[in-house]
Order: C-alpha cells, then sequence, then structure tokens
C-alpha cells in the first residue's frame, strides 16, 4: 500500500492524512494478531506432541471446525441465544444504571444511602450467587439475564454517576440564576454533560454483558443453550477443535459489541467531545 | 441602536443595586465581605479592583442572588440582570446559536422570538457567521463575546462581569474593552465590573471601587471623568497614567495594611 504524497493538496491535507490514518489503526493490531497466530502454528505444529494436540490444535484445523456441519450451525446459533441474552441484560442494565446514577445525584442522602450497595454490587462474587438465582428465577433466559445485569450494572452506574457530577460550577449557576428546576437541569444540563461518561459505561458494560450471558450459560442449561452452553459441552467431550472455535467467536463477539458502541459514542457525541 | 435614548445619562440616577454595610462571613467562620456600601445607578459603570481573594467576586454572587449575605441590606431594583463568568461556561453540545439561546429558552421564550433575539445578540458581539460553530472551534475571545451574547439577550438593566477578559491576552483584551465599551453607549445597561487589572478598571468605568483583603472592604472610591463614548486614544494620555498609578497606589496600601 502506497502512502499518497502529501504535496499534491499542500493546503488541504485532511485525506491524505486519513487514508495513513487508517492504515496506521489497522497495520499494527492486525500484525500482533498474524505473530500470535504463527506462534500458534509452530507451537502446535513442531512442539506439542501429536498424541496432546487436544492441548492445543492448529490454527487451520480451528478454522476448519466453524465449516464443519456437526458444529457449525451449533455455533451460531448459540452465538445468536447468547447475544440475545446479552443485549436484553445490557438494555436493563444501562436503564438501571443510569436510573440509578441520577436518583442518586438528586440528594446528598440518597447518595450515602444507595452508593454502598452499589459497590457491593460490584464486590460480591456473582458466581457464587449464580445457583441462587436459578432456584428463584428458574434456569433459563429469565436466570441468564438477570446474571448478566448483575454483572453489567456497576459501570453504568458509577460512570453515570461520575458524569453528572462533573457539571462546572459555573454552568450549573448558569442554569441556576435563570430558576431553572431539577428538570431542565437534569434534561438540558448534566445528562448531556453526563454522555461522555456514559458512553465509556456503555463500553465497558457492554463487555462484560457478553462476559455475563456466557457465565449464565454455564450455570443455566435449561432451555436454548448458547455459547457458553457450547463450551461446556465441548469442553466435556474434548472436543478440541469446536472449543477453540467457539471461544474465539464469544471473544470476537464481545469486541463487536464493544467495538459497536464506541462507534455510537462517535457518532453520538464525537462532534463536541474527544475521546481519548 | 434601536433606542438611542437609552444611552447613559449620567443625570438620570435611579439606583439599580445598593449595598449598605453588606457583610459574609462563610460557615467554616471566614468573613470575606465586611461593611461593604456600594452603588450602582443607571448609567454608571462600576468597577472593582482588589487583590486575589479579597472577595470582590462575591460581591457579583451576592448581587445575583447566588450568595446571601449573612448582614446589612442589599437592594436590587431590576430582575433584568446579565451575568459574565470568568470562564465563557458555554455548553460544548450546544452551537453558539443554541447556547446564545439558551437563557431564553430557560426562561420559557418561544423559539421564533429567541431565535431572533439570539441573531440580533450574535450580530453585537459580532459573530455572525459563527452560528452553526461548535465552542470547541472557537476561539478563547470569541467564545466570551458568545458568552457576552448570551447575556445580552437577557437585555439586562445591570450587567455583572466576573474577571471576563482575565484569562485572554493582552489585544484581544484590549479589544474586547472596546466592543464592551460600545455596548454599554448603545444599549444603556449599568454594569458592575470585576477585575485585578487596574489600567482596565480605569479604561472602561465611569467609576472604580478599590477593594483590600481579608475581610474586603472598601479602601477608596475614584470618579473616572473621562467622556462616554471613549476615546481609545485616552489609554496614552497623562491624565489617564496618572489616575492609574493613583489608585495602583491605593490598591498597594490597602494590600499593604
Amino acid at each position: 500500500m502506497s502512502v499518497p504524497s502529501p504535496a499534491s493538496s499542500p493546503i488541504l491535507p485532511a485525506r491524505p492524512m486519513r487514508l495513513k490514518g487508517g492504515y496506521r489503526m489497522w497495520a499494527p493490531p492486525v500484525t500482533v494478531a498474524l505473530l500470535i497466530i504463527g506462534v500458534w502454528y509452530l507451537v502446535s505444529t513442531f512442539v506439542l506432541d501429536p498424541s496432546k494436540s487436544y492441548l492445543l490444535p492448529p490454527p487451520q484445523e480451528v478454522l476448519a471446525a466453524y465449516w464443519n456441519p456437526a458444529f457449525g450451525t451449533d455455533m451460531l446459533e448459540g452465538l445468536w441465544n447468547t447475544a440475545k441474552v446479552a443485549l436484553t441484560g445490557l438494555a436493563i442494565a444501562i436503564f438501571l444504571g443510569v436510573t440509578w446514577a441520577i436518583t442518586m445525584n438528586q440528594a446528598a442522602w440518597v447518595e450515602r444511602s444507595l452508593y454502598p450497595y452499589a459497590v457491593i454490587l460490584q464486590t460480591i462474587p456473582v458466581l457464587a450467587l449464580v445457583p441462587l438465582i436459578g432456584f428463584w428465577f428458574g434456569f433459563d433466559f429469565q436466570a441468564r439475564v438477570i446474571v448478566t445485569v448483575l454483572i453489567a450494572l456497576f459501570p453504568m452506574v458509577s460512570n453515570t454517576l461520575f458524569g453528572l457530577k462533573s457539571v462546572e460550577k459555573g454552568q450549573r449557576e448558569l442554569f441556576e440564576l435563570q430558576q431553572a428546576g431539577a428538570w431542565v437541569m437534569l434534561t438540558k444540563l448534566q445528562f448531556m454533560a453526563a454522555l461522555p461518561a456514559m458512553f465509556t459505561g456503555m463500553r465497558i458494560s457492554a463487555g462484560l454483558a457478553v462476559v455475563g450471558a456466557i457465565v449464565g450459560d454455564f450455570f443455566f442449561q435449561r432451555g436454548t443453550p448458547g455459547i457458553g452452553a457450547l463450551i461446556a459441552k465441548y469442553q466435556s467431550r474434548l472436543n478440541a477443535e469446536p472449543l477453540f472455535a467457539s471461544i474465539i467467536l464469544a471473544s470476537l463477539f464481545g469486541v463487536v459489541v464493544f467495538w459497536i458502541f464506541g462507534w455510537l459514542s462517535k457518532r453520538a457525541i464525537g462532534t463536541w467531545h474527544d475521546f481519548t | 441602536m434601536a433606542n438611542a435614548s437609552a444611552a447613559p445619562d449620567v443625570h438620570e440616577k435611579a439606583m439599580l443595586l445598593d449595598f449598605a454595610d453588606v457583610q459574609l462571613t462563610f460557615p467554616n467562620g471566614t468573613t470575606a465581605l465586611s461593611g461593604v456600601d456600594l452603588t450602582v445607578r443607571k448609567g454608571e459603570f462600576v468597577t472593582v479592583v482588589g487583590p486575589s481573594g479579597c472577595g470582590k467576586s462575591t460581591l457579583l454572587r451576592i448581587a445575583s442572588g447566588l450568595e446571601k449575605a449573612t448582614a446589612g441590606t442589599t437592594k436590587l431594583t431590576t430582575d433584568h440582570i446579565g451575568y459574565v463568568f470568568q470562564d465563557a461556561t458555554l455548553l460544548p453540545w450546544r452551537t453558539v446559536r443554541a447556547n446564545v439561546e439558551l437563557l431564553a429558552e430557560l426562561r420559557g421564550m418561544g423559539k421564533t422570538e429567541r431565535r431572533a433575539e439570539a441573531a440580533r445578540a450574535i450580530e453585537m458581539v459580532s459573530l455572525n457567521g459563527f452560528e452553526d460553530h461548535l465552542p470547541r472551534q472557537l476561539s478563547g475571545g470569541m467564545k466570551m463575546r458568545a458568552s457576552l451574547a448570551r447575556s445580552l439577550t437577557m437585555d439586562p438593566e445591570l450587567f455583572l462581569f466576573d474577571e471576563p477578559f482575565g484569562a485572554l491576552d493582552e489585544i484581544t483584551r484590549e479589544h474586547l474593552n472596546d466592543e464592551l465599551l460600545r455596548l454599554f453607549t448603545e444599549r444603556g445597561f449599568a454594569g458592575l465590573f470585576i477585575t485585578h487589572s487596574v489600567a482596565e478598571a480605569v479604561y472602561l468605568s465611569t467609576k472604580v471601587v478599590v477593594m483590600s483583603g481579608r475581610p474586603g472592604r472598601i479602601v477608596g472610591t475614584y470618579d473616572v471623568p473621562f467622556d462616554m463614548p471613549r476615546d481609545p486614544e485616552i489609554r496614552y494620555t497623562a491624565e489617564y497614567a496618572a489616575l492609574v498609578g493613583e489608585i495602583s497606589r491605593a490598591l498597594r496600601e490597602g494590600h499593604d495594611a
């Protein structure tokens, strides 16, 4: 790939800069990926004893698992089910987290009353709670969504609260001088000022929601199995190739969700906010 | 502009702001202001100079109602108040136009009306052509202009300025001083301006008030004899320099005391 000469447009360097920027954006992570796959190939082919290939099957065989009719459809279906759980849980986590943060931001005593529980939510081992959730809510879709919400909620609460508090004193007083009420203050000032932090929270929560949905799968095998259930199945049967393939698929899904939220936030507030 | 008759008339002396023996003590026991008497009348542009932390900004906060005096009386005879903060305090997600419309919007003015009001104000501060820009695309001086325009939509009778040009470079600052004087003569609002620059104070004002710190109190009041509209060239006259010198001395004595 050749970089266009910037001399062709000395006054407006925007286009060549963007092409160069795109190349510079993608080249490093792709190089790292190729390196990892290369090492993986070498280790699985030349270092590992063939009898132990289930520990690390070579990349081309893992790739072939996607096209294997015995695994491919199952994996896609599992991914779809996991996606449904993750996105439902994420939507609920975003709504609850924003509501929770706005409630806390209304008065210091409300924050003092509620914030400890947001922290506890983050520190209790959700894995230990999962069996309980099964007893209470069954072992199907609903229970998986609840696990997802529990895991994805905290970043939404803390980031939104941080964003609401980031309003500058002068801006707040500007509204106070016009006798703006709490609702106007919230909608026209605090909520808007909190958007950058909320989008950061969404990106973190989106990644966690995928983790949550897969964790739920591990514990709740009833109903439509997600990719987590498949991973557990392949693991128990020592089906190394589809096991690796589904782990990679689940990770890619997390990356895609994270990336979508990054893109959304740039679209929504990128004109006035610089993401670092 | 439209109503030239409202241009400052020194003989018309309607009181807009009257502080008598105002004191402010914070809950932690710090006394920010003590025994402050201050009046701002129609047609006056009063500037308060003083060292940092002497409570001069607190004066504005009390005048606008953001802070309550703990003793003394404060009287305000208008509710058309403009308040320009140290920072431009523009909302970064709003365009210049939407920022300038904000106060009218918060006061419940209709959309067409406030749009016209904003267009007029933007014109007055010479920001036309930048209506659709976001604050991040503006220089510091332009942000301040937008902030000025925003307050102008309130059609203020009393304009409060809290060191608005302190963060700007010298040239931009002088330029905005001239713009402000032009608006003052055109619009006929009274001004209460806070600064720590004596030169700026003398150039802008009809009256300069000197404060000393801890607790903040007034140590001197000086009438500025130069005519309005003011000729930028007065900055280079001996009378101007003499007055700046006199006030600076008073400021230093108050500071040492």
